[in-house]
């Protein structure tokens, strides 16, 4: 025994042991909300049960099984369900069961008592609407103008269908860009219009200027209400044209329901599609999560715009916290007398690291938003006050925020970086006259770049995933408009913008659909778990790059 | 009065025809014997130079002085002072925030420790090569060229001649001319230490600073650096730390051996090493200590 402990064989499986522990944390981590997460959008079939409750009434539901659950029978007693005697256990399904509009739930638990066997006939449809969530049902006829044109039993039906859904989504996609384009430019002019307007009023030019201004202005303002004009007329023959086919759908009660094509997104059948077809259907939805923006609270829908604004807000956070982190480390190392002053600076900036981020957030919201914000707005935006603008959470302040979060991580590696450049080369460089500026921006400092992008990485690592500040300084449940668009300046530093973490946190906490909300947690979670992959591959590639170029005789 | 404080080492030419130490010597000695026909003009010139590293004085009065357009090798034991010496030729020292000097360095009448001196011009003129390569994380062309585009140099054709031309001198030309835009890392170290000479010689110094330059090579590599100082003291005043003894004696045409921070003796190369006027040099280097 004493010679096994000697042999250092135990020292070897608990290291190893550690790493294995760690590497089962992490596959499980990333297992877990992979397979939650990607399993969502799998088309899966629909059932339609017949059951006779315990009061003796025939029900028929359609909905897809979502899970099963043994409890035992005291449990589904005190729920109110009506449980013979004998019984210890029992099995109950959660069914998603949609039809929020008619029924006004989305899922609901039956127990397996009293269910016949579960059929999945193959002309179930699931429509997938833009508002009330997924509609379940059988079709009865497709509708032109309100006169049926097909029925389920032509064999052109499904086409038709599809065809039709197709054409509306086309009028949809042209009334969000007549919306978003041109009647938001024409938003967008108008306003100009009146904070020149107001300028006017508060430092009023010369009487001729200011006439010949005022000209200007009213002159513009009718060219666009003219232009509005023109559009609306075009979006109100749009909008006519998309109601004009209807689905006429049966429920699992029997009753018949009319959907107007105008608020459908997809329609299938899943209990008719084979594996290949479904597989189709899975990247369609897959795609679609990533690509579009939130519906219904942010239950349905993609998440693009919480994605996009992760990706932009961490840009600008790179672009401030870079040259602030590397010319203060630069400082720091290469010119400050070492003493007691740069020991104190070091171990504050290294201690900035570990206070929490909420406070960081304090902070932002304090001195960012409300002071500097507030000033910015007085000066520069005084047409538009009381509105804020800067004065106000925003993408440029949420960034500042995590910028000064992570100015400790850039800091730190860019000053190990400095500290690890054998001084023979600058003594090489120093000895051919150069001096000590020449030296350190020709030699030192390319021989540091890949410190200093490891500083990089780890800070888009830390800022990609943090949530508790951003709440405070410009993250919103539900933003109208992305940071980045096609009117000037293009990039809106001073817009509100969605995130990812926030995102998880807002769909997992504060959803009215708790059910419905739980996969889109794991699915988002897996989607800014692959971003930050993306955003560290991206800066590690670049950094592998530098390093082969600045590979010094030591590596 | 001048001659009596420092130790000059034109005196002893004529002791040159004593018998060489080795056969290394032998052919060297030829040569000199043929150059020691040119008038030696003092190049550098020391004048009981001390330096202190906060309270420890780590040279104590120097003074020599460095003929032009020779070989000059400073030797001893490791701690005896000699890079020190050497550094403050081109005032590397001054990078040391604690390293104090006094007395006097004269390079060609002017002290180069005097206010109004550019230390940038100063070392400008006196390059040095390090006991390790340490070329920059460049290509072998900018690596040559660097010191050239300090002074403003862009034009493509000044570089290039100057780069061919270094390169050349540091007789590294043919080995790297078909790869000159290679990383400089890419090479052996003995080439990396021609590559540092090839950059040091580019800028056109007076003065050439060898500090232990071929204590981290082998052999071979150390035989093409020593041809390369006979080479390169046609046009250059070459000042060379060593550790080596039997180096010394191969390359240079006079010597000064070092200790505890003192200037033991200094003289002819052949003289210093057949014939030392003190037991402390013939001790060492007869290898009974250092």
């Amino acid at each position: 025994m004493k010679q096994w402990f000697k042999s250092g064989t135990p020292w070897i499986w608990l290291n190893g042991g550690a790493v294995a522990m760690c590497m089962i944390m992490v596959i499980g981590l990333i297992g877990l909300i992979a397979v939650r997460g990607f399993s969502h959008f799998w088309p899966s079939d629909v059932a339609l049960i017949n059951l006779t409750t315990a009061a003796g009434e025939r029900v028929t539901l359609i909905g897809e099984p979502v899970r099963s659950q043994v409890v035992p029978a005291a449990v589904a007693r005190d729920s109110g369900e009506v449980v013979p005697e004998n019984e210890e256990l029992v099995t109950r399904h959660l069914i998603k069961l949609g039809n929020r509009d008619q029924t006004g739930r989305d899922f609901a638990w039956y127990m397996q008592l009293g269910m016949e066997e579960w059929q999945y006939p193959q002309d179930i449809y699931v429509v997938e609407r833009r508002e009330w969530g997924n509609f379940y049902g059988q079709p009865v006829a497709l509708l032109r103008d309100g006169d049926v044109i097909s029925r389920p039993e032509d064999s052109s039906f499904w086409t038709e269908l599809q065809d039709s859904v197709g054409r509306s989504l086309a009028l949809f996609a042209q009334i969000r860009r007549l919306e978003r384009g041109e009647i938001g430019r024409i938003n967008t002019g108008i306003e100009r219009l009146r904070l020149d307007e107001r300028n006017l009023e508060l430092n009023p030019p010369p009487a001729d200027i200011e006439a010949r201004e005022r000209a200007r202005i009213e002159s513009a303002r009718v060219q666009f209400d003219s232009d509005y004009a023109v559009l609306r007329e075009e979006l109100d023959v749009i909008y006519q044209s998309t109601r004009r086919d209807t689905l006429r759908m049966r429920t699992s009660d029997g009753s018949e329901i009319d959907i107007t094509l105008a608020t459908i997104v997809r329609v299938t059948a899943p209990n008719a599609m084979s594996v290949f077809a479904k597989a189709g259907q899975y990247v369609e939805r897959l795609w679609e999560f990533m690509s579009d923006e939130p519906r219904e609270a942010n239950t349905e829908g993609g998440i693009f715009p919480a994605i996009f604004g992760t990706v932009t807000m961490v840009f600008v956070m790179s672009i401030i916290v870079t040259p602030f982190g590397i010319l203060a480390a630069i400082y720091l190392r290469e010119y400050a007398r070492q003493g007691t002053m740069t020991r104190i600076i070091r171990i504050s900036v290294y201690n900035l690291a570990g206070v929490p981020s909420i406070v960081y957030g304090v902070f932002g919201l304090g001195f960012f938003v409300y002071f500097l914000g507030g000033n910015i707005d007085q000066l520069f935006y005084e047409a538009s006050l009381p509105a804020p603008t800067f004065g106000t959470p925003g993408l440029f302040w949420a960034s500042l925020t995590l910028a000064l979060l992570t100015l400790p991580i850039v800091i730190v590696s860019t000053e190990e970086g400095l500290a690890r450049i054998p001084s023979t080369i600058r003594q090489g460089s120093l000895a051919l006259g150069a001096t000590k500026s020449e030296t350190l921006w020709k030699v030192v400092v390319p021989l540091a770049t890949p410190a200093m992008m490891t500083g990089l990485i780890l800070a888009i690592a830390r800022a990609a995933g943090e949530v508790a500040p951003l709440m405070l300084v410009g993250v919103v449940k539900l933003a109208p408009t992305l940071p980045v668009d096609g009117t000037f300046p293009f990039i809106h530093l001073e817009r509100k913008i969605m995130h990812l973490g926030f995102h998880i946190y807002d769909v997992g906490f504060q959803s009215p659909n708790v059910e419905a909300a739980r996969p889109l947690v794991y699915a988002t979670a897996l989607i800014l778990v692959m971003l930050i992959v993306v955003l560290n591959l991206t800066a590690i590639s670049i950094r592998n790059h530098l390093r082969e170029r600045y590979r010094s005789a030591g590596d | 009065m001048m001659s009596e404080t420092t130790q000059s080492p034109a005196g002893s030419v004529t002791k040159r025809d004593r018998p060489s130490v080795s056969a290394a010597g032998a052919r060297l000695s030829s040569e000199r014997e043929h150059m020691s026909m040119a008038a030696e003009e003092t190049k550098i010139e020391v004048e009981k130079l001390n330096l202190y590293y906060g309270n420890d004085q780590a040279l104590h009065n120097v003074s020599l002085t460095i003929p032009e357009k020779r070989v000059t090798a400073f030797i001893g034991p490791s701690g005896c002072g000699k890079s020190t010496l050497l550094r403050c030729f081109n005032r590397m020292n001054d990078l040391v925030d604690i390293c104090r000097i006094d007395g006097r360095i004269l390079m060609d009448g002017k002290n180069i420790y005097d206010r109004d001196v550019d230390v940038a011009d100063l070392r400008r003129s006196v390059g040095m090569v390090f006991q390790k390569p340490n070329p920059f994380p460049k290509s072998i062309y900018e690596n040559v060229a660097y010191g050239l585009r300090l002074q403003g140099v862009t034009s493509r054709r000044v570089l290039d001649e100057v780069v061919e031309k270094s390169l050349r001198a540091a007789a590294l030309w043919d080995e790297v001319k078909d790869r000159l835009q290679d990383n400089a890392f890419g090479m052996s170290g003995g080439q990396q230490q021609r590559l540092v000479i090839a950059r040091a010689i580019a800028i056109e110094p007076e003065v050439i600073l060898l500090d232990e330059p071929a204590s981290a090579l082998d052999p071979i590599s150390t035989l093409k650096i020593e041809e390369l100082i006979n080479e390169l003291k046609r046009e250059y005043t070459i000042i060379i730390v060593t550790h080596n003894m039997q180096q010394a004696a191969r390359v240079s045409d006079y010597t000064a051996f070092m200790y505890m921070g003192n200037l033991v003796e200094y003289g002819d190369t052949d003289t210093l090493f057949t014939n030392p006027g003190k037991k402390q040099t013939e001790d060492y280097i007869t290898g009974r200590y250092g």
